[in-house]
């Protein structure tokens, strides 16, 4: 397993008032992203453990991204990842933000 | 209280996860869960094998409410390493059936599993023996213990053996219940044995329809989450005993089901020998007519 971390600030912090969320599953090509309301709210870190070697630019890449499009800051995000492509990780990584923002019941 | 009410969204049970299963099954918004993958208690063996691990260790338990009564819940995910069984996994499943028999809870067990986990086999043969005593015990006490079987994985192997140790058992025909898998018969006995790639093969042989129509399965339901509903609150208001008087009347059925059925070589034949007009219909038959053409199925009594 390869272990990646990124500390990033967000210009956004995130909506709703859940604790957490968690999407996804650990398999081949997916990936598991949980989310934990968690920092000042201008932080967002993502912890990475990822079965497939040696792409560390691509996660990079992916997850600066995410963080400049979507409402990210105050998170503690962790992922354990199958070897998903980056567009399945982009994916997931929004559909995180917006589970934790759905309203409580 | 506030009015009972299910997520009314049309949910293949085949298709979901684990947590999307709960959210269907119990009252809507009445899930809590135990040990949420926040705690991170993973499982202390895959590392050793440089394998991803999951945050829930495949399995989700919790406690949430059906059709108004509370019930505990555990859910496996099928998709995480096949939904096998390792230690962590296993003694969250062990811990929920110990709180059931404690609280006087029910319990419904979401099956989703191909066995044992092999990079944990110790561990996970010993949760397999802890899971059954465990659901044996809450039996006695008098808890309800309901499994529900229609994953992608199936319910093989040591999951197999826990579900024949429930009081009631509810299949979909894309559910699968066997102790060996397709691809276990044919490494140990051959392609003639059992050609596991058949998929019809595999099917008529261990699928929903086959296990309900022999009393393996109390219940047989389309594959779809509100069915599972239904059929677990129904399952929940036959109180079910489990004594020697039981498990005596389950042995001389099974004993009368195997001379009846024995020579059988096919599922096909045993469905003819049950008197079903005709048998090699059944598969492709709907829920409503496979379920008129099963009137004369073997029953499955309180044990299997």
């Amino acid at each position: 397993m390869e272990k990646l971390s990124f500390r990033l600030t967000a210009a956004r912090s995130a909506g709703g008032t859940r604790a957490q969320a968690i999407v996804g599953v650990v398999a081949s090509g997916n990936l598991e992203v949980l989310l934990e309301r968690s920092h000042p709210a201008d932080t967002c870190t993502i912890d990475i453990a990822t079965a497939a070697h040696g792409f560390g630019a691509v996660w990079d890449a992916v997850v600066r991204d995410f963080v400049a499009r979507r409402s990210a800051g105050g998170l503690r995000i962790s992922i354990n990842d199958g070897g998903a492509r980056p567009d399945t990780v982009a994916l997931r990584l929004a559909q995180g933000i917006r589970k934790i923002e759905e309203p409580e019941r | 209280m506030t009015a009972v009410t299910a997520n009314a969204n049309s949910l293949s049970w085949y298709e979901a996860s684990a947590r999307q299963r709960i959210d269907a099954l119990v009252d809507a918004g009445s899930f809590a869960e135990f040990i949420g993958p926040e705690l991170r208690e993973i499982s202390p063996h895959l590392a050793i094998f440089d394998l991803p691990e999951q945050f829930d260790d495949g399995i989700v338990i919790g406690r949430g409410r059906l059709d108004g009564a509370p019930v505990l819940v555990a859910a496996q995910e099928g998709r995480f390493m096949g939904g096998a069984f390792g230690e962590v996994h296993g003694a969250k499943l062990t811990g929920l059936l110990r709180a059931a028999r404690a609280l006087e809870q029910d319990v419904l067990i979401l099956f989703d599993t191909g066995g044992v986990r092999l990079q944990e086999a110790n561990a996970g043969e010993l949760a397999i023996a802890e899971i059954m005593r465990a659901v044996i015990e809450a039996r006695r006490a008098g808890v309800n213990v309901i499994g529900l079987i229609g994953g992608r994985a199936g319910c093989y192997g040591g999951g197999s053996l826990i579900a024949g140790t429930c009081s009631r058992l509810i299949v979909s025909e894309q559910g699968r219940l066997s102790v060996s898998g397709p691809e276990v018969i044919e490494t140990n006995k051959g392609i003639e044995e059992f050609d596991s790639r058949d998929r019809a093969l595999v099917w008529r042989t261990m699928g929903g329809k086959h296990r309900y129509l022999i009393g393996g399965a109390d219940t047989f339901v389309d594959d779809e989450a509100l069915a599972f509903r239904e059929a677990a609150i129904n399952a929940l208001k036959a109180g079910r005993r489990c004594d020697v008087t039981v498990l005596e009347a389950e042995q001389t059925r099974l004993e009368r089901r195997l001379q009846r059925f024995g020579a059988a070589e096919d599922a096909v034949e045993i469905w003819e020998r049950l008197g079903i007009d005709q048998p090699t219909e059944i598969p492709g038959l709907p829920t409503g007519a496979f379920l008129r053409a099963a009137a004369n199925r073997e029953n499955a009594d309180d044990a299997r």
